[in-house]
């Protein structure tokens, strides 16, 4: 799904062995056919691992090659998936962002009181607007307040996470048992869950507009050289903040579909929304979106997410202990972020 | 302290290259020892790069460096040090939450089993303030400090390490008169007790008065070296600048009556520009001359809404204009090519079609805002030919180009839009010589087109050979103004301010 390369944009090097780009000068004699090869590495070397991965467990585990076991394996990393995606977004355009699992369980948690409260179709606007406003808030508070986005956003986030124990007062949030709620967590178009067709929908769409828009150029512009970008006449501040209302808006979507999937409104976060945000960076990194800015694809956090899904899936499988996995997971971030950083220091 | 012994250097054939433009061209010099020896020579000839090679900043692609008759070849300005070789730089500067003393002493505090002894750090602090008659709270945190008292933490640090020689690179360019002296001093004393000075300036003045010998370079050559004696600063700039240079010259229109495009007038900026007042007709190509730090590139940056302005105002084509920002005098129909191409101007990790289009998407998009990648790529492509980048090749990456084509296709990003008011930060700066030629009949031509140029550059032959007007700035404001071809002379005396700055 979304293999949709970002074309003659970052992340894709210059067709293979082509000699005019390496001009010469600026490369040491001797140096440019293994040069080529390891950018070669850097840019695709995550595509490789992830079909080798896929065919070992393939092979390892009669169970893993089934439709049913990979629709679960992407049913249960969609809320994850649809907030990394978005997160792509920040950090491409040069920032972080800490605060998905906040903003993830305060959305969940707003969206499911309406529903008891107001009714319960006003979950769906409550829940991705909050999210949005959350996001919104960091955004401002990174630009207008030039609060590093590190720091910002862990603030936000102990913020955000206070306030959804606050509104449950501590414990769940049962909504009443509405069809209307849980009906895009728990239903099925055919075979695939609704969660899988959002994320991906999410994903294509994320993708196409960081490729085939102005919008999506200038968040590479931004993130790559934010003075030139400012030279060039764009409103930096104003992309900057719009990366994190996405973000937040995706992470307010996240929020109701988990709480359409459990039937509930959770603050806790021993769920997913006390780790959201270190997976979501993690399967960002793992795919090859740079941390710095200016380099990346929604594509590749897909790929990202879904390798470090595959291991949690594959590992259950072959009765591998829990805590290999997070060392496993560890250890292939190390590497791939290794492997392009070492390839850009030349 | 034991006195440090002297140390004479010796550079041998020095050659060094940045991506195809030779910076050093066997360059020879002896500075013998407890002397102090100046490098002089206009911007990009070579005087800092020479002097950052002695300090170990640098290593030269050719050539050999000795110390005290011995060959060396440092890869940082730590090994340098060990030999007792210091480099003050502007942007070498110190650790800005560490107060002076620690500063001072940092990687040479007197510890015993690895602990500071602070009391003893104190005392030898004391002792090197009174000895060299210092006036400096140590304790102060130096990210507080005054650009002098900076200066001299640094030097402290210098002699606190006992070096043998130390490197300046510019170091009065922003000292007032008076810190100006006092540095002086500290140089007399420093070669009194046997330190040998390599001084990098662009102020003849401060040579003259200071130096022993002096070393004139010239577009990576070395003219000569002299003792100072013999020397006037006619004679060093005379040895800069010499003959004109081969830089093409272009026909010049006589009084134009073109329609001023570009009114700039009472522009302030608070230490930075004074009252700045210019105006440029359609087609007419204005040089901006003046050292470095005289305000050229802050006035390019003031107009083209990089940075802000205090007070003054701003018309194109006749209409005032309200800039506070690019966005605002690119609206204005400026487009602005800044000094750093790759600080401020291009996108190294994006594709060179991203870069031609990126001040200008909406020529590539449909209204809603989705890029039409071919017609990109169709329009993209015919500018690179147009411009002659090498390679042709939209999707190429950027960081993989030369400095000649990366600067060709910063030009080609803001020639997409049809500017009426192109303003060039050193156009050419770090290019190659075909690239250089190039650019230069693009500027002419579109001058010719009836596009209004202001130019900024360093290198007077290329102001010279553009230029319908040149503008000479010093300290902020515009000093003197010549017509088309003035003499070379007479621009560099302007420029210098020739018996202008005092010392006292």
């Amino acid at each position: 799904m979304t293999a949709q390369p970002s074309g003659p944009l970052a992340g894709d090097p210059v067709p293979a062995g082509d000699p005019v780009s390496q001009d010469g000068i600026a490369v040491p004699r001797g140096r440019p056919p293994r040069r080529i090869k390891a950018e070669h590495i850097r840019d695709y070397g995550i595509v490789v691992f992830a079909v080798v991965l896929f065919i070992y467990f393939s092979i390892a585990s009669s169970v893993f090659l089934t439709s049913q076991n990979l629709l679960n394996l992407v049913f249960q990393n969609a809320t994850l998936g649809i907030a990394a995606c978005a997160v792509t977004f920040t950090i491409i355009a040069g920032n972080f962002d800490l605060s998905l699992g906040a903003i993830f369980v305060l959305s969940e948690v707003l969206g499911a009181w309406a529903a008891v409260h107001w009714g319960v179709w006003w979950a769906f606007p409550v829940a991705i607007l909050s999210g949005l406003a959350m996001g919104l808030i960091n955004g401002l508070l990174v630009t207008k307040l030039r609060v590093n986005a590190f720091l910002a956003t862990l603030a936000s986030a102990l913020t955000f996470g206070g306030i959804a124990v606050g509104v449950t007062g501590g414990g769940l949030l049962i909504t009443p048992t509405s069809k209307v709620f849980t009906f895009l967590g728990q239903n099925k178009a055919g075979a695939i869950q609704y969660p899988v067709i959002i994320f991906a929908v999410v994903a294509i769409v994320l993708q196409l507009v960081l490729s085939y828009t102005v919008f999506g150029r200038h968040l590479y512009g931004v993130g790559d050289n934010r003075s030139a970008a400012r030279l060039s006449g764009l409103k930096v501040d104003r992309i900057v903040i719009l990366t994190f209302v996405i973000t937040g808006a995706a992470c307010g979507l996240s929020g109701l579909l988990d709480s359409s999937i459990t039937g509930s409104g959770s603050s806790t976060t021993t769920g997913l929304g006390g780790t959201l945000a270190l997976l979501a960076i993690a399967g960002v990194a793992l795919g090859g979106t740079s941390i710095f800015g200016g380099v990346g694809s929604v594509w590749r956090t897909v790929l990202g997410v879904l390798i470090l899904a595959m291991i949690t899936n594959g590992f259950d499988l072959l009765a591998v202990p829990d805590y290999w996995q997070n060392v496993v997971r560890g250890i292939l971030i190390v590497i791939a972020v290794a492997i392009s950083s070492v390839v850009d220091r030349r | 302290m034991s006195s440090p012994a002297v140390a004479p250097i010796r550079l041998v054939s020095i050659g060094k290259r940045y991506s195809g433009t030779k910076a050093l061209d066997n360059v020879s010099v002896e500075v013998a020892g407890a002397t102090v020896h100046a490098l002089v020579g206009a911007n990009g000839a070579g005087k800092s790069t020479l002097g950052k090679i002695v300090g170990g900043v640098i290593r030269p692609d050719e050539g050999q460096l000795y110390i005290d008759g011995r060959p060396v070849r440092y890869s940082s300005p730590r090994e340098a040090r060990v030999d007792g070789i210091v480099t003050i730089t502007q942007e070498l500067s110190p650790m800005p939450n560490l107060s002076v003393i620690e500063n001072v002493f940092f990687g040479i505090e007197p510890r015993r089993a690895g602990v500071i002894q602070r009391r003893q750090m104190h005392r030898q602090y004391d002792e090197l303030v009174s000895r060299w008659g210092f006036e400096l709270n140590g304790n102060a945190k130096v990210g507080g400090l005054r650009t002098a008292d900076k200066q001299k933490v640094e030097i402290l640090r210098a002699v606190a390490c006992d070096a043998r020689v130390i490197v300046m690179d510019e170091p009065t360019s922003s000292l007032t008169s008076v810190e100006t002296k006092t540095l002086h001093q500290m140089i007399a004393a420093l070669r009194e007790n046997g330190t040998t000075i390599v001084y990098v300036s662009h102020f003849l003045d401060e040579v003259i008065e200071l130096a022993d010998t002096v070393s004139v370079l010239r577009s990576g050559h070395l003219v000569r070296t002299a003792p100072v004696a013999e020397e006037t600063e006619d004679s060093l700039v005379g040895g800069m600048f010499g003959a004109a240079q081969e830089a093409e010259h272009f026909e010049k229109p006589q009084g134009s009556t073109a329609p001023v495009i570009l009114d700039v007038s009472g522009l302030n900026r608070k230490g930075v520009l004074r009252d700045i007042s210019l105006q440029i007709r359609a087609g007419e190509i204005v040089g901006l001359a003046g050292l470095v730090g005289s305000g050229r590139s802050e006035l390019a940056r003031a107009i083209s809404g990089a940075d802000p302005i205090d007070s003054g105002t701003i018309a194109v084509d006749g209409t005032a204009r309200a800039i506070r920002s690019p966005a605002d005098a690119m609206a204005a129909g400026m487009a602005f090519v800044p000094e750093s191409r790759k600080d401020d101007g291009l996108f190294l990790e994006l594709s060179l079609a991203a870069n031609t289009t990126f001040a200008d998407l909406r020529s590539v998009a449909s209204r809603l805002g989705i890029l039409r990648r071919a017609l990109e790529r169709t329009k993209t492509s015919s500018l690179l030919k147009l411009l002659s980048v090498e390679p042709p090749v939209p999707s190429a990456k950027t960081a993989n180009l030369s400095g000649g084509n990366q600067q060709k296709l910063l030009f080609a990003r803001w020639l997409l839009r049809n500017p009426r008011v192109l303003i060039l930060d050193e156009p050419t700066r770090g290019v190659d010589v075909a690239a250089r030629a190039a650019i230069h009949r693009l500027i002419n031509n579109l001058a010719a087109e009836g596009t209004a140029v202001l130019m900024i550059s360093s290198e007077i032959e290329e102001v010279l050979g553009l230029a319908h007007r040149v503008l000479v700035m010093r300290r902020g404001s515009i000093t003197r103004e010549f017509g088309a071809d003035p003499q070379l002379d007479s621009v560099m005396e302007a420029a210098f301010g020739l018996g202008g700055r005092p010392i006292a």
